[in-house]
């Protein structure tokens, strides 16, 4: 197994707006990257000989509340090397906007378009992006902290 | 509201706004057409909407519709305290409730630190029921999509095989479907007395029904006829897009997480990964996926008979023995991110969870579905097939819309 050092040199190799910071707490063991960093290091993380993450399994949103920022993680797996990794994005949470993976992998379009509906975070140049879950003409984002459920959806009340 | 009264003002408009078309009528070509599949058709397995283009009998382009079975499961997870998800993770996938448990009670367990420390007894004691419900879950798969394509029979076979699945089930846990039986920390019950010697029964009795099953089914001139060299997938788009479990492994990929991981106690038991070889048609194709099934139900026979023999003997039942020692009084991880995942009959089942190290409820609980990432796939799968293909192909791939739509 390639040590977790070696992958945060690889990864900060690719970094151009903010250092790589390495969450050794996560488990499995995340990388924090620049979200204007994310596209060049996929594309390292995906293409390199030693790591080949051919496989993109889990992609989470996260909302840590009104004045705080949204997060965006990304659970990668490479099946020749047997590699763990979480790659986690902060984002704006007023204009929360990231370029999309689906070009990568294409497991990442609906489990981004699942993303936009509960969280509003747009992905960019995504090539399908609507809500999946919830009715296309629903009010809000579901999963954000500060969220307040319509009261009634077409004169049908809203319970929760 | 008066008794009988509608529930809220039709409009007309309302479908259209809640689940408009992606495609647009006014783009067609001549000779193509809009036809709407489900959300109630019975071959969709649940409440699937596919939106098809058709020209003629060929499908030119799918676009499923899902979401009509959310019943909000990450938002509840957020707002209730570790344990008390459990019956809530019943619910992904309903026909394999078990498994989920399983995942679910294995990822607090690491988050707190306390996986070494469950008694060997109980670590089998699950994995006998979670093997149990992985082949009740096969069992429907197999059964429900032989009935897609016409095979009426061998579903009857089956329904009644899974019956003695549910009832030593039932007999464990106290119900048939949804159990919440394996908790954090350890189980509900211990295994009733006598349990091992009916589960012993049933393993024997199984095993002369599979091969009729694989008479009558797998080896069926029709249904080779209409499962072989359809809805070929292959083994890079299958990694590509995220698929796991037996639609990967009959692509050709002998990946297992129980095999990968190791995880609970499995690096103890000695079973194969079948995969899929293209023995009458493509590799990757419908009657692979199947055949992988199938082939998987006599290895968590295995599995289930070498339980047995550990629960018979080195791990005995104990008088004093309490299932329910070791768990936790108060279950609050420290602050972490975390995620596990492990095979449930569909795939990999995953769970990201945030913890705050402040509360008991966790700060984020996402689940990753097996389902809802094979399910997606189904575009690349019918691009210019027959539309009585498509039903095969559905069936094929084996979703359960509690999980798709959580």
């Amino acid at each position: 197994m390639q040590p977790f050092e070696e992958i945060l040199a690889l990864v900060k190799k690719q970094c151009t707006h903010s250092d790589a910071v390495a969450d050794e707490a996560a488990t499995p063991k995340a990388i924090r990257v620049h979200a204007d960093d994310l596209l060049p290091v996929m594309q390292e993380l995906l293409n390199h000989s030693s790591l080949y993450f051919d496989m993109l399994s889990c992609i989470t949103g996260i909302d840590n509340g009104p004045g705080h920022d949204m997060e965006v993680a990304y659970n990668l797996y490479s099946i020749p090397f047997g590699h763990q990794l979480m790659i986690k994005v902060k984002l704006n949470r007023d204009n929360p906007a990231i370029e999309s993976l689906n070009h990568f992998w294409r497991s990442a379009n609906w489990l981004e378009r699942e993303i936009f509906d509960m969280y509003g975070i747009v992905f960019l140049n995504h090539p399908d992006l609507r809500r999946i879950l919830m009715p296309a003409d629903w009010e809000g984002h579901p999963l954000r902290k500060d969220y307040k459920h319509q009261e009634y959806y077409r004169d049908i009340k809203v319970e929760y | 509201m008066a008794e009988n009264t509608v529930q809220y003002k039709y409009k007309p408009g309302n479908l259209l706004a809640s689940a408009p078309n992606k495609l647009r009528p006014e783009l067609l070509r001549s000779e193509e057409m809009i036809i709407n599949l489900g959300p109630q058709h019975p071959s969709t397995h649940g409440v699937l909407r596919l939106e098809l283009l058709m020209e003629g009998e060929i499908v030119k382009e799918v676009v499923p519709h899902i979401g009509y079975l959310h019943r909000c499961f990450e938002k509840h997870a957020e707002n209730l305290p570790y344990n008390q998800v459990i019956p809530f993770v019943d619910r992904l996938d309903y026909v394999a409730a078990m498994n989920n448990e399983h995942v679910y009670a294995m990822g607090v367990e690491r988050m707190l630190g306390i996986d070494q420390q469950i008694p060997k007894r109980v670590e089998y004691v699950r994995v006998l029921v979670a093997e149990l419900n992985r082949i009740a879950s096969h069992f429907i798969a197999v059964g429900t999509y032989g009935m897609d394509i016409g095979a009426f029979t061998p579903f009857f076979w089956i329904m009644r095989d899974r019956e003695h699945i549910l009832r030593l089930l039932e007999w464990a846990s106290g119900s048939r479907l949804l159990y919440n039986y394996i908790w954090i920390g350890g189980l509900f019950y211990d295994l009733p007395v006598g349990f091992e010697e009916r589960c012993a029964e049933f393993v024997q009795y199984i095993k002369p029904k599979m091969e009729e099953l694989e008479t009558v089914l797998l080896r069926n001139e029709i249904f080779i006829r209409r499962t072989a060299n359809v809805g070929v997938l292959s083994r890079d788009l299958a990694i590509n897009c995220g698929v796991t479990g037996p639609m990967l492994r009959a692509s050709g990929l002998r990946f297992d997480l129980r095999r990968v991981d190791g995880y609970s106690i499995y690096p103890e038991l000695d079973f194969d990964i079948p995969i899929g070889r293209g023995e009458v048609g493509t590799l990757g194709d419908c009657w692979d996926r199947t055949y992988v099934r199938v082939q998987e139900i006599y290895e968590s026979l295995k599995i289930i008979s070498q339980c047995l023999d550990k629960l018979n003997g080195e791990h005995k039942r104990t008088r004093d023995f309490d299932p329910q020692a070791l768990l936790p009084k108060k279950i609050r991880p420290k602050a972490q991110d975390f995620y596990v995942r492990a095979e449930i009959p569909k795939g990999e089942l995953g769970f990201f969870f945030r913890a705050d190290g402040k509360s008991d409820v966790p700060f984020r609980c996402k689940c990753r579905s097996c389902s809802f990432v094979n399910l997606s796939v189904l575009p690349e799968l019918a691009k210019g097939i027959l539309i009585a293909d498509l039903i095969a192909i559905i069936g094929s791939i084996d979703v359960v819309m509690g999980e798709v739509d959580r």
